[in-house]
């Protein structure tokens, strides 16, 4: 009898090229993703050192962070140090022979959007990518994870990467969700349960059967955000539902190939009988819609819920730190979360930018209008994203209601390109940061699910969804 | 990568925990496409007023610590994004130690690819450091990696724990690609096994 392993132990030990003295391993990877931002001095150091690429063909480069999401992204990026990070990459890719999106590439997105669509992230694989949402494709069943540009320049030299092997948590929500809530609310309580740091040194595996019940795009969600509860990576074990998504996407093998693929992927999930180091159990019945109320994913309640009071927190450190964050974020203690004014709202991100996203905001937005003095803007996460939902009329309905509809990019989920909050400003975001700072200089965040949001923009303050339906 | 052996220095204290990477360099210094010059950006937020003046608070605005090599922090230091620009921006203003209770794993992993050691230590023993900083110039803390240990300005020894191939990595200052191109046909034969047992991998 073999020991009963989870998941994360099985694609571990099929990635081990060689063991260390120490116990680091010398870990092989499948699949890496890069990007604009954290590759230039990755290749630059290929560069100094005469090194090429190993596998170019395991490799898929995209821009995403820098570019633009209104039309200016066609005529030439203006901001010089994003042009410069964008040519930078092009100039890269073409002199190591990189496989490569282009702005211009219908299938063009955020680097955690598309790897899932076009099926390059598969069960069983590792997958990195210089971001910690990286996270996002251990949806899929891969064990996936962030890395630094030092081991972006790892990976490109020798496909592999010099690990030692996280420790098991699992994280099993039990019953149904109701009504009104998603994936984003799952993992929202997670996070305030388990807290920022809460996943430290962990992978995480997510169980039970209102996981089992999430489509992809939610489960996508869920694992994205794994990295906001300290976690090195997340994942949940492939299942029906992985293989009809995956099946005939452009890079997902194929006739007599899938079935032998299909074969491996069902011995990945966890033996029974594994062992975690850690178990955290919720109940999905218990969770509503959250929203975060701080500078941290962990700083959120139900949005039946009040702002915390910090007199009420023993721990002096722990209580200053409450006082800065609802000085940032301009909230008085002990108020209640629904009725918040916003100034902007933001539906996009790798979070929460798909198709299921988008409909999920449309559904809440069709006949209504964005509540006046709000600027609400609707991101899709790729070229293929966006272009589902026109199909679909969804961005009528968006338009019609007073939304902005985008090209795909990170736009405001980080200050780096001109999607920009103003200091000051309050927003409703679907994104996965609310940290100071995160959406522009000043700017407030709370974080929460596309439904939210959508209410919030419609309605021109925070509210629960669930009042909306009719 | 420049080695790590022993230093002794001026400590900052930072007493805050959850520092996160959009604190220690906020996403819009992230457009360079060197490694160098984004001293100047770390911790913006906190260091520079909104009309773009020093904030005379900030610890690293004030004499001594202008001239910190070691950062003392709180709980779950450098959480959030995988940016190397993190520790890029806090070895280019100087600093080649940070001393916490707890990181987050990214920051941790990229301080040491980068010649910055990062020191785990109890909580208690974090804020005694935290005191000892808080006296400046006058309280030199050495930071020993070769016999692992800290030592507080009235002589204290304080042991920690460092994972023994990173400390070797660090001690030579050697090149971890490198070293991984040592294994370059352990690696060309995993990739054999790989392709002939699951050849959608590589199709
Ligand atoms: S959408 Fe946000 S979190 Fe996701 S990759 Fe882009 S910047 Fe990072």
């Amino acid at each position: 009898m073999t020991t009963p392993r989870t998941l994360f132990d099985k694609i571990w030990d099929a990635h081990v090229v060689e063991r260390l003295p120490d116990g680091t391993a010398i870990l092989y990877i499948d699949r890496h993703l890069i990007h604009e931002v954290t590759t230039p001095q990755a290749f630059e150091g290929l560069r100094a050192a005469g090194r090429k690429v190993r596998r170019p063909e395991a490799t898929l480069a995209v821009v995403d962070h820098n570019v633009p999401t209104d039309s200016t992204r066609f005529t030439g990026i203006e901001e010089p140090e994003s042009a410069l990070q964008v040519a930078t990459l092009e100039r890269n890719v073409k002199a190591f022979g990189v496989p490569y999106i282009p702005l211009d590439d219908p299938r063009q997105g955020i680097v955690h959007v598309i790897g899932p669509e076009l099926g390059l992230s598969q069960p069983g694989m590792t997958i990195v990518c210089g971001d910690s949402h990286t996270s996002t494709h251990g949806a899929l069943g891969a064990l996936a994870f962030g890395i630094g540009t030092s081991e972006v320049e790892h990976v490109l030299a020798t496909q592999t990467l010099l690990q030692k092997p996280a420790k098991n948590m699992r994280i099993t929500v039990d019953g149904t969700l109701g009504f009104g809530c998603s994936a984003k609310d799952i993992v929202l309580a997670i996070i305030g349960r388990i807290g920022t740091a809460g996943g430290t040194g962990h992978v995480i595996e997510y169980a039970g059967e209102a996981i089992r019940a999430l489509d992809m795009a939610g489960r996508m969600t869920v694992c994205n955000m794994s990295i906001e509860a300290g976690a090195r990576a997340g994942m949940i074990a492939p299942d029906e539902t992985t293989f009809a998504y995956l099946k005939g996407r452009p890079f997902a093998p194929k006739g007599e190939a899938w079935e032998k693929a299909l074969a491996y992927w069902r011995t990945l999930p966890s033996d029974p009988g594994a062992r975690f180091d850690r178990e955290v159990r919720l109940d999905a019945a218990g969770i509503a819609p959250m929203v975060t109320w701080g500078t941290n994913p962990e700083a959120v309640v139900p949005i039946t819920g009040r702002v915390p009071d910090p007199a009420e927190e023993p721990d002096p450190a722990k209580r200053a730190q409450m006082q800065r964050m609802l000085d940032y974020m301009g909230l008085a203690p002990g108020a209640p979360l629904a009725g918040t004014p916003v100034d902007v709202v933001f539906i996009g991100s790798c979070t929460n930018s798909r198709i299921e996203d988008i409909r999920a905001a449309a559904a809440v937005a069709r006949g209504r209008r964005v509540a006046e003095g709000v600027r609400a803007l609707v991101v899709p996460g790729s070229g293929l994203v966006k272009k589902q939902a026109e199909e679909e009329g969804l961005d009528r309905v968006l338009k019609e209601a007073g939304f902005e509809w985008r090209e795909a990019g990170c736009s405001m989920c980080l200050g780096m390109n001109p999607d920009k909050l103003k200091p000051g400003q309050r927003c409703a975001s679907t994104s996965n940061r609310n940290f100071e700072g995160r959406q522009g200089p000043g700017g407030r965040t709370h974080l929460l699910s596309p439904a939210m949001a959508a209410a919030a923009a419609v309605t021109g303050r925070l509210v629960d969804v669930r009042e909306m339906a009719r | 990568m420049r080695p790590f052996t022993t230093l002794t220095g001026i400590a900052a204290p930072l007493p805050l925990a959850n520092v996160d990477t959009d604190q220690i360099i906020p996403a819009r210094f992230l457009k360079t496409i060197e490694r160098s010059g984004l001293g100047r950006h770390l911790f913006a937020p906190m260091r520079y007023r909104e009309d773009g003046g020093e904030n005379p608070d900030f610890v690293l605005n004030r004499e001594p610590w202008r001239k910190a090599e070691i950062l003392i922090a709180h709980e779950n230091f450098g959480c959030g994004s995988s940016r190397e620009h993190a520790p890029w921006a806090l070895l280019d203003f100087g600093i080649r130690c940070v001393i916490a209770p707890s990181f987050a794993d990214i920051f941790h992993n990229n301080c040491f690819k980068n010649g910055i050691l990062p020191v785990r230590l109890p909580r208690e023993l974090c804020d005694a450091l935290m005191e000892d900083a808080r006296l400046g110039g006058n309280a030199r803390i050495t930071v020993d990696l070769e016999r692992q240990v800290v030592v507080r300005p009235n002589g204290q020894e304080i042991p920690f724990e460092v994972d023994p191939l990173r400390r070797k990595m660090l001690l030579e200052g050697l090149d971890e690609i490198g070293q991984t191109l040592a294994h370059a046909a352990a690696i060309a034969g995993f990739e054999a096994r790989q392709k002939a047992a699951q050849p959608w991998l590589y199709a």
